[in-house]
């Protein structure tokens, strides 16, 4: 949410507002009650209509994540649902792991529905993300990488600002279903990560459609 | 699953918010203000509308003149206290003094103008349900004057024993937020209770 008062001036200049706003209601109002409840209406709707016009969506601050870790280490996050198994992620992820002294974090978001979200009902699909994540995990293991995991926050982007804040990224790896399949793409995560987090993000498109069996 | 290796030391603190997190504090306990507001103006709208009160009861009178001339004085304040943060922020010390000072005085006046008024007005707080209501929406208004005013003398002891810089002065915009929360509802407590 976009808080319009944020300090001393714009406190100062609702206050010019309201004395405005309550002088010309009063000044209607002792002319005549049913003026003053017409003033109150138009000036309450155009107020109203005013604060909706001008609310702009704010863009983020971008920032860069702590850094964690011994030096010379690189760490790499990965952020994937369910696309881990897809060959284009783990050519991705073999050839970034495979640049010296690299660590690797899988970070698998515990998806859930809104309702279950809105009645903090997380149980389940925390468990399921753990499934998918010990899944990942052992096919990286099958690759040669060497990746610790955790499952994370439901949202994508909260989940990658929760593991920055303890891993502290070099690179961010973000796994989607190509464009048109994916919920991510549609939420613009990958977008909006890149607007948010000053390091190298890269975007890997998994079809698994496309995966032999 | 191997586990994670977190850092050593704790992670930073995240701050969500880009205002400054004692202005939001402030902003925040305003909010919680405005609820207690609130509550004494249902009862005003109770009183007022549903019962249908006479405002104010016959034979009193209301003094709107009195009043208007104290809602002068404090808006006035906001412009001294407005005037007082500007000051410090271009460096202006001798600014920010007076700003405060004067600011100080003028919510001292208004306070003082009030319980005058309080002691010719001929009704009391016990005398029907518009005493009622008008002693509780005013009085209540003026204990955040009183906040208010401690805030500011707070505010300008530490001025005038130099504190505050271009840099740092959340100081005098805290107070001066508060201030002018006081202002806004002294607005809305004068329109409503003395003029409408």
């Amino acid at each position: 949410m976009n808080n319009p008062l944020r300090s001393e001036g714009d406190a100062f200049r609702f206050l010019l507002g309201t004395v405005v706003y309550f002088a010309l209601i009063a000044i209607a109002g002792v002319i005549n009650a049913w003026a003053g409840l017409v003033v109150f209406i138009v000036l309450s709707v155009g107020v109203v209509w005013w604060w909706w016009r001008s609310r702009e969506p704010e863009a983020p601050v971008q920032a860069s994540p702590v850094r964690s870790g011994p030096e010379g280490e690189r760490r790499i996050l990965v952020v994937a649902n369910e696309t881990v198994g897809g060959e284009p992620l783990l050519d991705q992820i073999k050839q970034l792991a495979s640049q010296g002294n690299t660590r690797v974090l899988v970070v698998t978001p515990a998806l859930n529905t809104p309702l279950r979200h809105l009645a903090s009902d997380e149980d389940s699909a925390r468990a399921q993300a753990q499934e998918r994540l010990d899944r990942s995990l052992a096919e990286l293991d099958r690759n040669g990488v060497q990746a610790s995991g955790e499952v994370g926050d439901g949202d994508p982007l909260q989940a990658i600002e929760d593991a920055l804040r303890t891993f502290g990224a070099d690179e961010i790896v973000i796994s989607t279903h190509p464009e048109g399949r994916s919920n991510w793409l549609e939420r613009g995560v990958v977008s909006s990560a890149r607007e948010r987090y000053a390091v190298p993000i890269h975007h890997v498109v998994v079809d698994l459609g496309d995966r032999p069996s | 699953m191997a586990a994670v290796d977190h850092a050593a030391h704790p992670p930073v603190a995240n701050q969500s918010s880009r205002v400054d997190a004692r202005t939001l504090g402030m902003f925040l306990f305003i909010a919680s203000e405005i609820m207690l507001f609130g509550s004494f103006f249902t009862i005003y709208f109770f009183v007022r509308v549903s019962a249908g009160t006479p405002w104010p009861t016959p034979p009193y009178q209301l003094p709107v003149f009195v009043a208007g001339m104290n809602t002068i004085i404090l808006v006035t304040s906001s412009f001294t206290m407005h005037w007082a943060l500007q000051s410090i922020k271009r460096g202006n010390r001798s600014g920010l003094k007076a700003g405060l000072v004067l600011t100080f005085l003028l919510g001292l006046t208004f306070l003082l103008t009030q319980v005058l008024e309080y002691s010719r007005i001929g009704f009391a707080p016990y005398t029907d349900a518009f005493g009622s209501v008008f002693f509780g929406l005013t009085g209540l208004h003026g204990a955040h004057v009183f906040v208010g005013l401690t805030l500011l003398a707070f505010a300008a002891i530490r001025a005038f024993r130099g504190h505050y810089t271009e840099e740092e002065h959340h100081g005098v915009e805290i107070p001066g937020i508060y201030w002018h929360f006081v202002d806004v509802m002294w607005i809305v407590v004068y329109t409503t209770v003395y003029i409408l």
